[in-house]
Parts: structure tokens; C-alpha cells; sequence
């Protein structure tokens, strides 16, 4: 299926879940936060949280700023 | 000298911004220089391809990470933004700018506002990049902000406090710390917002692009603390003419 990771299409097996793909983007997915069609996911949510065809995830973690 | 913001203790009264540097290893030596206790960092798109973390750079030397919602224009930006922050970073702590154009970068007052409120009321520990404006900075102490941070001048100008009359208005009402943010160009703009009665000082450019980083955070550092000194120890009345400091009497008649 298809979705969009930070504003470009990616595409993912059927039933992945933001964890999985966290995983996939991330790696450890330390300092890393996760919104789904502008809903932040906690982190205690991501392996339940299965992607359906279409969603748009932003993927964001902490940079130099401020 | 220790600063207390929201029941936590911070050692420094100096916060330094990470934006700016040009690399992590200037930033390192700026940290290390400025003797913070407290540094922000934003909230951007995970760029796998990036080397080295800023979170890294911080957690070596122990100090406090403070997410900011730099780039927001709308209340909803920001208060999803902070919220993400606190998911990343597990910190109820941001620092809430809310800007109302890219030219100035100036804060948008009902917007910052709206969002402080609702921060306040999701448990975030809020501290409001805001205007020099005495009444907005009122109303946030009101929404329940922890602190309230007045700008000096624009970002990244180096303008200094281009109204330190309204600076002592905010700090004379204010029943939080008041942090001079924004607008400091070098080491007597960061000794005057002391002078004023700021509880603290939070600065990037400032150092991160000053020609050599460390040298200008070792000079902020000791401007902080010589501002908070003379603020602690009073100042004498400014005065129109003169008035002498040696004896008028007992003078040889030569």
C-alpha cells in the first residue's frame, strides 16, 4: 500500500505498523516522534498502530534551533 | 545564583540556543564555555542521511533540552508541535513561539495566546517567546505560563533591548521568571536585561555565529553574572549633575 512518510510517497507492506516503519526510517526511533494524519501517536502506541492505505505520517525528531 | 522555573533548579542563568552553530563540535565548545544548564533545540523532519545528533552534543554535557515550536504560525501548529516534542524528547517543557510573519518574526499575540492556554491546560510547562509587551506578558502569566520571555529586539538582530522600559514593566508585575529572549548582540545587552531584572537570558546567534563561539559564550556567561550581581546589589539613583565622592571639607587652603 501507499503512504506518505515526510511529505514523499513511500510504499509499505499490508498491516505495517508505525513502529515497524519507525524502524524502517529511524532505526532506534530514540528522539524520535510520530504524528498520523495530525494525531501524535505516543510511543507506547506505535506497534498497535496498523498504517491503512493513504495516511500521511510526519516522522520528527529534535535539531540544532532556538 | 540558581534560577527556578516551575519548582525545577537550574544552575545557570544563562540559556543558550543551538541554532546557528556551525557545526556540532562549535556548538560543543559554546556549551561547554557558557556554563548552561538549559539549551533549545526544533523540532524538524527526521533526515535519515544526518550525522550525529544535537541530543547527543546535550546529553554529554548533562544539561536540560528545551523544544521549541520555532517556525509556527497558528496556535494548532504549535500545540501539535509541542506535543510532539514531548513525545521525542519525554519533556512537558517548550518553549512556545507562535510568529506572526518570516521578516520580523515577531510574535503573534493571540495566536501565542491561544496556544499557551491550551498547553497550560494539556500539562505542558510553558515558557512564551513573546513581545515587550507588559499586558500580553500579563495575560500569559495569567493562562499559566512558567515563565514569560520578552523579546529585545527581533531574532537574530543583535539589536539589543530596544525598549528596557517595558523590559521593567514586565519584570516589576511579574510573578514568574522573566527571560530576556531574543535580540541580544553581545555581552552589555545580556548584562542589561540582568540589570533590569530579567531572571535569566536566553540567546543563540549571539554566540553560535559570533566569530569565535566560545570566547562569546565564556563573555555571556560572565555578563549574566555580573548583570544579576549589580541588580542584587542596587544601583545608585542616576542623577543630572554631579555630586563628589571625596570630602568637600578639610581642603588646604593652597
Amino acid at each position: 500500500m501507499n503512504i506518505t512518510v515526510n511529505g514523499e510517497d513511500r510504499r509499505v507492506g499490508p498491516g505495517t505498523t508505525l513502529a515497524e516503519l519507525v524502524e524502517q526510517v529511524a532505526g532506534s526511533g530514540r528522539g524520535t516522534a510520530a504524528a498520523v494524519d495530525g494525531t501524535v501517536v505516543p510511543r507506547g502506541g506505535w506497534p498497535a498502530e496498523r498504517l491503512r492505505d493513504g495516511v500521511v505520517v510526519e516522522l520528527v525528531t529534535a535539531v540544532q534551533g532556538g | 545564583m540558581a534560577l527556578t522555573i516551575a519548582g525545577t533548579e537550574l544552575a545557570s542563568r544563562l540559556i543558550l540556543g543551538t541554532g546557528g552553530a556551525p557545526s556540532l563540535r562549535v556548538l560543543d565548545e559554546a556549551i561547554a564555555a557558557s556554563g548552561t544548564s538549559m539549551c533549545t533545540v526544533a523540532m524538524r523532519r527526521l533526515d535519515p542521511g544526518t550525522s550525529g545528533s544535537v541530543l547527543d552534543t546535550l546529553d554529554r554535557h548533562g544539561v536540560r533540552v528545551l523544544p521549541n515550536t520555532a517556525g509556527c504560525r497558528t496556535a494548532r501548529e504549535a500545540v501539535l508541535t509541542a506535543r510532539l516534542a514531548r513525545e521525542a524528547l519525554s519533556t512537558d517543557w517548550i518553549k512556545l513561539e507562535v510568529v506572526a510573519d518570516e521578516r520580523t518574526l515577531l510574535p503573534d499575540g493571540p495566536e501565542l495566546l491561544e496556544a499557551a492556554a491550551q498547553l497550560v491546560a494539556d500539562g505542558f510547562t510553558v515558557l512564551p517567546y513573546t513581545n515587550d509587551d507588559p499586558v500580553l506578558a500579563r495575560r500569559l502569566q495569567q493562562a499559566g505560563c512558567a515563565a514569560v520571555m520578552p523579546l529585545g529586539s527581533p531574532i537574530g538582530s543583535g539589536l539589543g533591548i530596544g525598549n528596557p522600559h517595558n523590559i521593567e514593566l514586565i519584570v516589576a508585575e511579574a510573578r514568574v521568571p522573566v527571560i530576556l529572549d531574543a535580540g541580544i548582540g553581545t555581552a552589555s545587552d545580556a548584562a542589561l536585561a540582568m540589570e533590569l531584572g530579567c531572571a535569566a537570558v536566553l540567546l543563540a546567534s549571539a554566540v553560535t555565529r559570533a566569530q569565535d563561539p566560545a570566547r562569546m559564550a565564556a563573555a555571556m556567561a560572565a555578563a549574566v553574572h555580573a548583570g544579576w550581581l549589580a541588580r542584587g546589589a542596587g544601583r545608585i539613583p542616576k542623577r543630572s549633575q554631579a555630586e563628589a565622592s571625596s570630602p568637600r571639607h578639610g581642603m588646604a587652603v593652597l
